[in-house]
């Protein structure tokens, strides 16, 4: 019967649109959010599997912190008009403005922690009653209890005490008015699935994940890019590497690895070979607090 | 390259966490980052040496109370397989994070403290195992070091076991004397425990053969969405998005859809944006139907001779999952896969002790982890196959109308 036998990642992406298939079928209004990243072009990709030749039954919403890689931009305006599908930009820097938000001081002034508000405006604007997310359950521990259907209350917080049991394939998506729902179809891919699934899929992905020279500094082992939004001082000394991006967030809040990989297949070969997780190697702004990605959670984070 | 999805189940301390933080720390799924924390944390906790259980329990007050509260998933993955982790809470008041983990488990590690053998933790572990019909069972011996490594201990264990099995009717059961904390019998075989002859822990994981548990004799089909794109060059097109459930669905099958009880052929299967002769489970697709039949998400497309069983009365095994006791007469919403009727839970017949599985008879409401069986009626009629037949089309969830929440998980009978 081996004919019948499938794959693991034709498991993960059976799940993944059957998840996705769920929020079109209860929700009236939801949204996919799409970060630039391979996770959420992965969630694209899944998009396309899941609904054509129909159109998505949501749009694309972007919550743009101003500090995004270039390339990252280009890539998503350029997936976007190859698709033909609604892309919603929603900037952090107007939230700013309209609300009179404090920006974060410092070296690495993130506003990872403002993005927040922009999204809890964004689904307020809209009415968005779920939001597709591409957040995995390997990225760290307090995802690791996060359902699938993860249900925000009308802060956008979460809260883990209060979760839903969550049984078989069955993900209920019942909400009062207010409330909203994030969806992660990619819950239970890890960073090796990601790109095993993108070699598989030949999904294309912006240029930055791959190896490319590019100015950084370092700063307690990692190697940051040098942009207008990052603070130079006079003991940084900026030198050129070789790096590539394991992921892609703001240019403030996510390091480079020195890398030579320029395939997808070197980038499996590094992957496999390494010794430190994506979130520990990459994010500036997970370090402060054994707890900040539950602390930022509860306060409606993606 | 496949997939197995596992739970873990031991009461406090016999040392599930350490087994799980073991398993991915020997396969290598631990990275150093998390190893620094960890190493951090068994220090602020005064541990002397690094604690393996840190690395599942992810919530601050998980930490806080050093015990495991909710089920997290974990990860790892061998050449041969990708491992999905249940981590579940052992305490009674868990049961329901514990039937949570272990409905989509296809194997359940039983641990149990070689000091303390069969205990009724054990026995309540082992119900669930079979309510939610799990269908291999590892009963994994652990601290062999603090027996001695002793196969008496052991054997003396295996015959208590066999005898939870037999009463519970558990097909599969395999037994592993192992040292989570030494690492022995995990992934490599121990020579301590020389006088064992199976495989390690590991190497039952990758080898145990789950292919023949997906179900491809029934097919079931819930409709999820409806695709409909009505432009002018698909103006006629009108697929059926869903997942195949169990079963094998070929192009010219005579379907039927359920509850309307509508007949059809498939026109057409297409899978990921091309047309196949073939699908099947667990497979996502989209089905064509040759006649324009009314068909919504809710629907169940099956073949005209296999048909699940058609019923506003399901008999069931409920777990009561709600600090709100359940109150016979009320009302709420029952889900089965695409499916959501309206139902009222009808009669209470009996209560289920998980710990020895006596019948109490005469109770008039459920409380928070209490396993009943009883009767519910819904407003439509509800397309199912028993849980034990067919686990994917036997599982439903019930749904408070007024809270939303999820209140309780019925295998129907
Ligand atoms: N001697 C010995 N101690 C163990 C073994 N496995 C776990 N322990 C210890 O038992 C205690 C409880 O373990 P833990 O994994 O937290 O148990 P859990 O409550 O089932 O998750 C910890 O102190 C562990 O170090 C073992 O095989 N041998
Ligand atoms: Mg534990």
């Amino acid at each position: 019967m081996s004919k019948y036998r499938l794959d693991y990642l034709d498991h993960l992406e059976s799940e993944a649109i059957h998840i996705m298939r769920e929020v079109a079928g209860q929700f009236e209004r939801p949204a996919l959010l799409f970060s630039g990243g391979k996770d959420s072009i992965t969630l694209v990709h899944l998009a396309l599997k899941a609904f054509r030749p129909g159109k998505f039954p949501f749009p694309l919403v972007h919550i743009d912190t101003g500090h995004n890689f270039p390339e990252a931009l280009e890539f998503r305006d350029r997936l976007v008009e190859k698709i033909g599908e609604r892309l919603i930009v929603r900037k952090v820097e107007d939230t700013i403005k309209a609300k009179q938000l404090t920006e974060p001081k410092g070296k690495f002034a993130s506003r990872n922690a403002l993005q927040t508000y922009t999204l809890l405006d964004t689904i307020e604007e809209f009415k968005f009653d779920a939001c597709i997310g591409g957040a995995r359950r390997d990225e760290e521990k307090a995802r690791a209890k996060e359902r699938i259907f993860s249900v925000r209350d009308e802060f956008g917080q979460w809260d883990p005490k209060l979760q839903r049991p969550e049984l078989w394939n069955t993900y209920n998506g019942k909400i009062h008015k207010g409330e909203n729902v994030r969806a992660f179809p990619i819950s239970n891919w890890t960073e090796l699935d990601v790109w095993n699934y993108i070699r598989r899929e030949k999904i294309e992905l912006p240029s930055i994940y791959f190896a490319h020279e590019r100015e950084v500094i370092e700063h307690e082992g990692q190697l940051v890019a040098v942009s207008e939004f990052i603070r130079l001082d006079d003991t940084d000394r900026v030198v050129v590497k070789k790096v590539r991006y394991r992921t892609v967030g703001d240019m403030t809040c996510t390091a480079a690895v020195e890398s030579s990989a320029t395939t997808i297949d070197d980038i499996i070969n590094e992957i496999t070979a390494t010794k430190t997780s994506e979130r520990g190697e990459t994010r500036i702004d997970d370090k402060v607090s054994e707890a900040a990605m539950e602390d930022r959670k509860k306060n409606g984070y993606f | 390259m496949d997939l197995l999805r596992f739970i873990t189940a031991g009461s406090v301390d016999d040392g599930k966490s350490t087994l799980i933080g073991r398993l991915l720390y020997d396969s290598k799924s631990i990275m150093i980052d998390q190893l620094a924390a960890l190493e951090k944390q068994s220090k602020n906790k005064e541990l002397g040496e690094i604690d393996l259980a840190l690395l599942t329990d992810g919530l601050r007050a998980e930490r806080e109370q050093g015990i495991t509260i909710d089920v997290a998933y974990k990860y790892f993955s061998t050449p041969k397989r990708k491992f999905i982790i249940a981590d579940a809470p052992g305490h009674i008041q868990y049961t329901r994070n514990m039937v949570t983990g272990a409905s989509t488990a296809d194997l359940a590690i039983i641990l149990i403290d070689a000091r303390n053998g069969v205990v009724e933790q054990t026995r309540r572990h082992s119900i669930i195992t079979s309510l939610l019909q799990i269908p291999h069972v590892v009963v994994a011996v652990n601290k062999m070091d603090l027996v001695n490594y002793s196969q008496d201990v052991f054997n003396n264990i295996v015959i208590d076991y066999a005898e939870v099995a037999r009463s519970l009717e558990l097909k599969d059961v395999t037994y592993i004397p192992i040292s989570a904390v030494h690492g022995d019998n995990i992934v490599e075989k121990s020579s301590k425990l020389a006088w064992y002859e199976g495989p390690s822990l590991l190497r039952f994981l990758e080898e145990v053969e789950i292919q023949k548990d997906i179900n491809l004799t029934d097919a079931r089909f819930p409709v999820q969405y409806v695709i409909r794109p009505q432009t002018p060059e698909l103006h006629d097109y009108r697929g059926y998005a869903g997942k195949i459930i169990s079963g094998i669905y070929r192009k010219g099958d005579v379907v039927t859809v359920q509850p309307s009880g509508l007949q059809s052929t498939i026109k057409a299967i297409e899978l990921g944006g091309k047309e196949v002769e073939e699908a099947f489970a667990p497979q996502s697709v989209i089905i064509h139907l040759e006649d324009d039949i009314d068909i919504s998400r809710g629907d169940i497309i099956v073949k005209t001779d296999n048909q699940p069983k058609l019923s506003q009365e399901l008999e069931v095994f409920l777990c009561w999952m709600d600090n709100k006791p359940l109150v016979p007469g009320n009302k709420y919403w029952l889900q089965l896969n695409s499916r959501v009727v309206r139902s009222v839970v009808k009669n209470i017949e009996y209560k289920l002790d998980v710990n020895t599985l006596q019948k109490e008879y005469g109770v008039t409401s459920a409380g928070l982890n209490d396993v009943i069986r009883a009767t519910i009626k819904t407003a439509s009629p509800v397309p199912y196959d028993t849980y034990k037949s067919l686990r994917e089309n036997g599982g439903a969830i019930l749904i408070d109308e007024t809270s939303h929440v999820t209140v309780g998980a019925c295998m129907i009978q």
